[in-house]
């Protein structure tokens, strides 16, 4: 069996994944943080 | 830690420290995972699905650690009444939640070549996706709690009782005889079964992995209290226009 296809799913998912909580979690911080400063500028 | 427990101070440490640990993190990563996919030889008994190994491990050590790391601000909350605890525990929850997915799916894609199967309702596997379960209970409660104006008092008992799953999955591969195999790398006697021209790669996609893992919750935290200063404000707005 070549193991390749697993290797390149398991690596794939594992980066993705970790991209994706990134960026959701730099997404969240900056609209909150720019509302913040927005309100505070008022 | 007290030292931090004032959102003031906090922040003026967590907004450098959030770079430092992206960009730390990618540092560690980029070789990591280079050398675990071009450099490292095929196991000699698993062949090259072996590699796994440098995602699935710190994967599952870091779904682990983000327990101990929620359930402990969860103790903070209770016993100090820490004002960061709470925000904290609730910024390691999606993070570890994903970690604990990560472990569960690459897991899942090694068994596949290694065992033929790609589920096995064996001790490890079972009480890893028990502890998944366990974060989204966490998330809901804390959610369920933070739109009531509570505390998270309950979220916080919960995420200590949590705890109970950790022992269990680690000693799941000795208390039964199961498909996963035991343990290769021992924290307490720093010991490791894994030959050295396979495991060089692991330390560095784990420090990397736990630096990008601390950067989410620190991002997460800043977003949870920015969002509180954003409802205060606009609370002590609504109150001016009455």
């Amino acid at each position: 069996m070549n193991h390749w296809p697993f290797i390149i799913a398991a690596y794939g998912l594992t980066l993705g994944g970790t991209a994706l909580l990134l960026l959701v979690a730099f997404v969240r911080m900056r609209r909150f943080e720019k509302r913040a400063e927005e309100l505070k500028r008022r | 830690m007290h030292r931090f427990a004032n959102p003031t101070r906090f922040l003026k440490f967590a907004r450098p420290a959030t770079w430092v640990c992206l960009s730390l993190g990618l540092l560690l990563l980029v070789p990591g995972i280079y050398g675990g996919l071009f450099i490292t030889p095929p196991d000699y008994l698993q062949g090259d699905s072996a590699r796994i190994l440098y995602v699935h491990v710190p994967a599952a050590w870091l779904g682990m650690a983000g327990w101990s790391g929620l359930a402990a601000a969860s103790i903070a909350q209770i016993v100090w009444r820490h004002p960061l605890a709470f925000v904290a525990a609730q910024a390691t929850a999606p993070v570890g939640a994903v970690f604990a997915a990560l472990c569960l799916a690459t897991g899942s894609i090694w068994g596949r070549p290694t065992w033929g199967t790609w589920w096995e309702w064996d001790g490890r596997l079972t009480s890893m996706l028990i502890l998944f379960f366990l974060y989204l209970a966490y998330i809901a409660l804390a959610d369920a709690d933070r739109e009531r104006g509570g505390e998270g008092r309950i979220a916080a008992i919960f995420g200590i009782a949590g705890t109970a799953i950790l022992p269990v999955i680690h000693y799941s591969v000795l208390w039964w005889n199961t498909l996963h195999q035991g343990q290769s790398i021992s924290f307490v006697r720093g010991e490791s079964s894994i030959a050295e021209e396979l495991f060089w790669p692991l330390p560095l996609t784990a420090g990397g992995f736990t630096l990008l893992f601390a950067a989410a919750v620190l991002m997460f935290m800043r977003a949870e209290l920015a969002r509180g200063r954003v409802e205060a404000r606009l609370r002590r707005q609504a109150e001016g226009q009455r």
